[in-house]
């Protein structure tokens, strides 16, 4: 096969992987060398998730070969690759909340002595690798009583508990304090150190400089660029993740926002620590993005908006007059629209037809004498949102899961738009879709606040939030820490504002 | 896996997998069928036919009712003893004028239709009791529904059980109530079952509710995917508890016919009807994932467990074997259902 560097850990050559209509991965390389930290840098969608994804064996490659310590691997699950010392530090951590921390560790592989569990050896091998870790928590409590940071670091002592060589951490850092950031550092320090390597990935350019040892950059499914971290810096990072001009990712812009709207007062969800006392306005034909960091309350944001949780106090005013979104029907009726961030999950139906799911939201325009549906009127306005947005699907009794993620977007759009909202909640419109689809949804937006809709756009894209908005609302913990005009701020300021309450 | 199937194209040895496998119900069924054709050609007659549709034909009734509840995603284990309910009230209130044992010796004869909707009442608003534990209580539909079938077993035996007869069957029902559910409306030489006629209506009626109104449409949104269902405006309380009521008001029509058919009701009228009613659903096409299924499958599935159960019997297998055939068809169709998730 090929050299086999004595350092070299992980070897992951050429590796491809198309999906209908996208090449996802394409020709990729990654070499991980033993006691190092490897970033994996990329904007959302450049095929880091999908890479990781083949290592596991949770997607089966098409093309390529995966070496670890010189010799040919193949996963066919997470379990076999944490057998054989590869493990993964989830975003969303995987973990049985209701047991103890080590009986998560140890699951699957209880110690034993005879027929029953070594209690006694679980709880002292537990309690050894946290020392070597640094973590200061009793094996006994309950995971659910665990905060974020702590169930990371639980995670990180099971991978360690694997002995393992190579761990991976998506975005370890998205839900942590300072301090806690710190303290990971010193754990992810350490593993170095007894040589395992660590594959990073994160968006935080700082982190990443400030702990990696090489940087990979990834952009549309293929591999930029591999560099010594001390050899990097940001902007050069930052273009290599771009590669391109960015004004070419987004359609010109044509709107100029009118009048106000809608006035938020004073939002606090009944929910602690979620929403708090958050106002702003928002303008006929504008599109507001809302920036923040992960567990900054941007979804739970909009959700109050939509009357999708309780209010312990807030105001709605909308062209002037005090209204109640109550509940969802309540906030279709004073023409809302929400595109939830989950497209699976509070999105679409995934066993039922194209047409079923773009008019689902608006059934009291199609009933008719006798309280039946007008099924006419049903096929004609699906027809309109299937040419509208030009949804690829081969008819309208198609059912939604058979379509790509792209296209699935578009038909909740469509049924959306189907009911003639004055306003748009869009929470991470574009996630996990293509870069031509991306540019399509861009367009609608703008068509829309041409047509002068207001949008509010929660999302985790920088670039999309520089690219089509006209202001940015930046929540930071709950809080509203500022809002930004988006012609003269600066990917910085807006990083900085997020951090602000935390 | 992740990989949107192709819907164009040519016939590949793919699609014709999937077909088979789509169908598979349908062809071991068939199967079945023929063997019991050939065990017994005399099987194929109008009066076997006429014989199996008129047994189907309540069975269907409370097929169509937990049907809508399963495409919800829910499911109900107390329809057999609501049924018994409704049979056993039902009866009681139209014992014939002269019988000895009527449990209300003084009571004028009734109009059917009062004693019928009066226990379509009943079960509706045990139903609903179910529908609210379930919808707003979340509590989950298996056990709502499991305790719910305890109590009104208790419900009916109270009722059943008491002097001066004490745990007597509930017979001797008037002329009219008995023909209500087995007489026939004679069209030349061609007798067509009331029953018949009653399941067929109500077919009719529910096909259009389900597929021809905002209710369900809902149905299917809250079955499919009950958070997108309420982000989409669906008022999910609403339209789960009018499921479990139009499912309440199916079993106590259907109670009512099975005492006029049977003749008699006692507390055990019932029992079980639940997973027969299940079964009819989950090989119709029906899945406890939920939001799929139509009433075409029910009504296949039904008639199909009916041809199945007559055919049997009449080749003279064992009943007790026919239970483990049963019980076999039951598996295989949830393990296929399952199979075509997977592959999804």
């Amino acid at each position: 096969m090929s050299t086999v560097n004595d350092m070299d850990l992980l070897e992951m050559q050429q590796i491809s992987k198309s999906f209908p209509g996208v090449k996802a991965l394409d020709q990729v390389s990654l070499h991980i060398r033993r006691g190092s930290v490897h970033a994996l840098v990329g904007e959302n969608g450049a095929g880091k998730s999908t890479l990781m994804k083949c290592l596991f064996g949770i997607y089966s490659r098409d093309e390529g070969n995966i070496l670890l310590e010189g010799k040919k691997v193949e996963f066919n699950s997470a379990k076999q690759a944490l057998d054989h010392g590869v493990s993964m530090v989830h975003q969303e951590l995987n973990q049985v909340q209701q047991t103890r921390i080590m009986d998560n560790i140890w699951l699957g592989r209880f110690p034993r002595k005879g027929l029953f569990i070594d209690e006694d050896k679980m709880y002292q091998d537990t309690l050894d690798i946290f020392k070597t870790l640094d973590i200061d928590l009793d094996p006994r409590t309950t995971v659910a009583d665990l905060s974020v940071s702590e169930s990371q670091m639980v995670e990180i002592a099971k991978a360690v508990s694997y002995d393992s060589r190579i761990i991976v951490m998506d975005e370890p850092t998205s839900s942590l304090t300072e301090n806690e950031v710190n303290h990971l550092f010193r754990i992810i320090r350490s593993l170095r150190d007894r040589g395992a390597g660590i594959i990073y990935i994160s968006h935080k350019m700082e982190e990443i400089l400030t702990i990696a040892d090489e940087v990979t950059v990834m952009r549309d499914g293929q591999w930029i660029a591999t560099k010594k971290a001390e050899e990097i810096t940001i902007e050069e990072i930052i273009k290599l993740m771009v590669g391109r001009d960015l004004t070419n990712r987004f359609p010109k812009k044509t709107h100029s926002p009118g009048g106000e709207i809608l006035q938020v007062l004073n939002f606090t969800t009944e929910e602690e620590r979620s929403v708090q006392e958050v106002s702003f306005t928002l303008r006929k034909a504008e599109i507001l993005g809302v920036a923040g960091l992960v567990g900054s309350q941007r979804t739970e944001l909009v959700e109050a908006i939509f009357g999708l949780s309780r209010l312990a106090s807030g105001q709605l005013i909308m062209n002037g007059e005090e209204i109640e979104n109550s509940h969802p029907q309540k906030a279709i009726e004073n023409g809302f629209a929400l595109v939830t961030e989950e497209r699976r999950t509070t999105g679409i139906f995934n066993v039922a037809t194209i047409r079923f799911n773009s008019t689902i939201a608006n059934m009291d325009k199609y009933v008719t004498r006798y309280r039946l549906l007008n099924d006419r009127a049903r096929t004609s306005d699906t027809d309109w949102a299937i040419e509208s947005l030009r949804i690829k699907t081969p008819t309208q009794k198609t059912r939604i899961e058979s379509l790509s993620g792209g296209n699935q977007q578009k038909v909740i759009l469509g049924r959306w738009l189907l009911t003639e909202p004055e306003i748009l909640l869009m929470d991470e419109p574009t996630r996990g879709i293509d870069v031509g689809a991306k540019y399509e949804i861009y367009q609608l937006m703008l068509d829309l606040a041409n047509e002068g809709k207001a949008i509010i756009m929660v999302s985790s894209e920088m670039p999309e939030l520089l690219g089509i908005t006209d202001r940015i609302l930046v929540m930071s913990n709950g809080k509203l820490a500022g809002i930004v005009d988006t012609a003269t701020t600066t990917q910085e300021e807006i990083l900085t504002l997020a951090a602000k309450f935390i | 896996m992740k990989n949107p199937k192709k819907t164009s194209g040519v016939f590949s040895g793919k699609k014709i997998g999937n077909f088979i496998v789509d169908n598979a119900i349908i062809f071991v069924l068939m199967l079945l069928l023929i063997v019991i054709i050939i065990a017994e050609p005399s099987f194929i007659s109008f009066r076997n036919l006429k014989n199996i549709l008129s047994q189907a034909s309540t069975r269907l009734i409370f097929a169509l009712g937990v049907g809508g509840i399963i495409i919800a995603k829910g499911t109900d284990l107390s329809l057999g003893r609501q049924v018994g309910l409704a049979a056993v009230i039902s009866a009681s209130l139209l014992q014939a004028p002269g019988y000895a044992y009527r449990m209300y010796p003084d009571l004028a004869e009734l109009p059917i239709i009062a004693p019928v909707i009066l226990v379509m009442l009943i079960t509706a608003f045990f139903s609903a009791i179910n529908g609210f534990v379930i919808a707003r209580l979340k509590v989950d539909p298996f056990v709502a529904t499991l305790g719910m079938m305890i109590i009104v077993y208790g419900v009916t035996s109270i009722y059943f059980d008491r002097p001066p007869y004490g745990a007597q069957p509930i017979g001797g029902l008037s002329d009219k109530f008995a023909n209500f559910a087995q007489g026939a409306i004679n069209i030349g030489s061609f007798a067509i079952p009331y029953l018949i006629i009653y399941a067929t209506l109500i077919t009719a009626l529910i096909y259009v509710l389900w597929n021809k109104t905002k209710f369900g449409k809902n149905m299917y949104a809250i079955g499919g995917n009950i958070e997108a269902a309420t982000v989409s405006g669906v008022n999910v309380f609403k339209y789960l508890m009018m499921v479990y009521i139009l499912a309440g008001l199916l079993y106590g029509l259907g109670g009512s016919l099975e005492a006029a058919r049977i003749g008699s009701a006692t507390n055990n009228t019932g029992n079980g009807y639940e997973l027969d009613a299940i079964s009819a659903c989950i090989v119709g096409g029906l899945s406890f994932n939920g939001g799929i299924g139509s009433v075409g499958g029910i009504i296949f599935g039904t008639l199909i467990f009916q041809v199945i159960a007559y055919g049997l019997s009449f080749i003279g297998i064992n009943p007790y074997l026919q239970y483990i055939i049963k019980g076999l068809i039951i598996i295989i169709a949830v393990a296929i259902d399952s199979y075509k998730y997977r592959m999804k």
